[in-house]
């Protein structure tokens, strides 16, 4: 008897707390949808920001091009790191532990110490003022460890048979790495890159204080802009423009979207081995 | 001709697997190097334990916001810790098949959500209802506890369901022959196997939380005063940086970049405690 009301309590508090857990979702999506779909309009996409429009244009290109930027930054670095820990390193090796430490310190670091880091070496040290370079720079090593992290697991996950069977055919290391494990673990490095962008979209604090928050597109990466994220902040702190800012705020959540739907169906992909799943 | 590629492509991957450590270096001496002498010039323990922030004054005392950082974060976990475990126990263990991916990709669409939104989520609609019920304006401890409660939730579901996941299934078997019922299987048998891996997923939502700034920006007041009740604001150590770096000067900017030093420092013991948790777990 003890056991069956014990029970009953338990999947109450199970079901109830699951319960909670998709209101909230459903709840957050909805209002966000509901309150911001209205308030899109063309006047949100003409090209120059003005404080009548309030264009989220400008915002628009500039998270785009930060993203572009920093990927470019990062995903080179990352992937080459990540062959490295994941092809060359020798298991046991101390040096690729300190590596492995300092990636996931990195990636536990709030986005406003990246922020007041990128703000003191690239704005301040290098002299580059406030610009989509410093942005972009900051973010780079922000996504750095997630690259890392997806790009190994993924290079991890190709088989041994693989490099065996080319090592056999007489391949270097080289030619192995680049040719046969390379293209098997691209679902998965990809996937990072679609998580990092993610994290680039969304960010705001590491970008305010390093590419700034003018709401114009700059001329060249030297200059100053705000990203998406950075747009709907400014618009709470000039604190008149809520209908803008609804509709900010349902661009971004768009962005969330397809990003988490393009990172679901690469994931399906990566565990069929790329064959049409 | 071949080997000498070899062994020079070798360091280069080994020189980009060397940008994550000479990034953190890098990060910690900036940080210390402009953090530090403030702090040793404001004197550390006025620093540190001062109760007034008035850089007007010359006073710069940090406690508040470190009991403004402690507060909001208490209470996330309070209010999202139960609810994303017990949701982690639902979706590996109660879950029919059908309702699995949907959950599933929700709580994903959840931990994608710029902090900006949530902030913006938290100011528009969560801070007008707690002003409603707890008088005043709203924007107070309690609803940047609701707004972090949400913001770790898909962290500390993700991590924890992956932890039950991984308790082999012998023993929730042997426990259901032992007679046990399903629902006390799972929670005396499986989840005090799980138990280091719950809490890895719970202290890397702690440091979400401690380190989360936009969205507290908008929804706790930034009062720079102590805690004085759930419906009162409170600004955190994020809070303060951004709030006035824009305009700081001389040894104010300093003293703000110390207030990060602090963040960083708290945030460094929090990811030890993680990773010795997840040794732990593993």
């Amino acid at each position: 008897m003890k056991q069956t009301s014990q029970s009953y309590i338990l999947r109450t508090l199970v079901y109830s707390s699951a319960g909670i857990t998709a209101a909230v979702i459903i709840g957050l999506v909805a209002y966000i949808l509901y309150m911001g779909l209205p308030n899109i309009s063309l006047s949100l996409f003409a090209v120059h920001y003005t404080s009548d429009n309030a264009s989220l244009f400008p915002a628009l290109i500039n998270t785009l091009t930060v993203t572009l930027f920093s990927l470019l930054f990062a995903v080179p670095v990352g992937v080459g790191a990540a062959i490295y820990l994941a092809e060359y390193a020798r298991r046991g090796n101390k040096f690729v532990r300190v590596i492995r430490i300092t990636a996931e310190t990195l990636s536990g670091i709030p986005s406003i110490v990246y922020g007041l880091f990128g703000y003191l070496l690239f704005v301040t040290a290098f002299k580059w003022q406030f610009s989509l370079l410093a942005g972009c720079c900051t973010l780079a090593v922000m996504i750095l460890p997630v690259i890392m992290r997806t790009t190994e697991e993924a290079l991890l996950a190709v088989p041994d048979t693989y490099r065996e069977a080319s090592f056999g055919l007489g391949a270097g290391k080289l030619r192995t790495v680049f040719k046969i494990v390379l293209p098997s673990a691209v679902p998965g490095i990809v996937n990072g890159i679609v998580l990092s962008t993610g994290r680039i979209v969304g960010e705001t604090a590491a970008l305010l204080y390093t590419a700034g928050t003018v709401a114009h597109i700059p001329g060249s990466l030297m200059g100053s802009g705000r990203t998406l994220a950075v747009h709907l902040y400014s618009l709470w702190c000039e604190g008149l423009k809520t209908e803008q800012a609804y509709a900010t705020a349902v661009v971004l959540l768009v962005f969330v979207l397809i990003l988490n739907w393009i990172s679901g169906r690469l994931e399906k992909i990566a565990l069929t081995g790329g064959k049409n799943g | 001709m071949n080997s000498g590629k070899e062994t020079s492509m070798k360091y280069i991957f080994f020189a980009a697997a060397c940008v994550s450590v000479g990034a953190v270096v890098l990060i910690c001496i900036f940080m210390f190097a402009n953090g530090v002498p403030a702090m040793a010039k404001i004197g550390f323990g006025k620093f540190l334990f001062g109760l007034k922030w008035k850089p007007d004054l010359d006073l710069y005392g940090i406690f508040p916001m470190i009991m403004g950082s402690i507060a909001v974060t208490s209470g996330a976990i309070i209010l999202g810790v139960p609810a994303g475990i017990l949701t982690a126990v639902f979706m590996a263990r109660f879950c029919p098949r059908q309702i699995y991916s949907a959950l599933k990709s929700g709580v994903e669409l959840l931990a994608g959500i710029p902090s900006v939104v949530y902030g913006f989520f938290g100011l528009t609609a969560i801070v007008p209802l707690i002003g409603r019920i707890g008088g005043g304006s709203g924007t107070s401890i309690l609803a940047a506890s609701m707004v972090l409660a949400i913001m770790i939730l898909p962290t500390i579901i993700g991590v924890s369901e992956a932890a039950i996941r991984a308790v082999p299934s012998g023993y929730y078997e042997g426990s259901l022959a032992l007679g046990a019922c399903k629902e006390r299987s799972v929670f005396f048998a499986v989840l005090p196997a799980a138990r280091s891996g719950i809490v890895a997923g719970v202290i890397l939502g702690v440091g979400r939380a401690v380190g989360e700034t936009m969205a507290v920006i908008m929804v706790a007041g930034n009062q720079a005063v102590m805690p004085r009740g759930i419906f009162k604001g409170v600004r955190t150590l994020t809070a303060n940086i951004v709030l006035e770096m824009g305009y700081a000067a001389g040894l104010h900017r300093e003293a703000l970049i110390a207030t990060a030093v602090v963040l960083f420092f708290f945030i460094l013991i929090i990811n030890l405690i993680f990773m010795l948790a997840k040794n732990h777990a593993d």
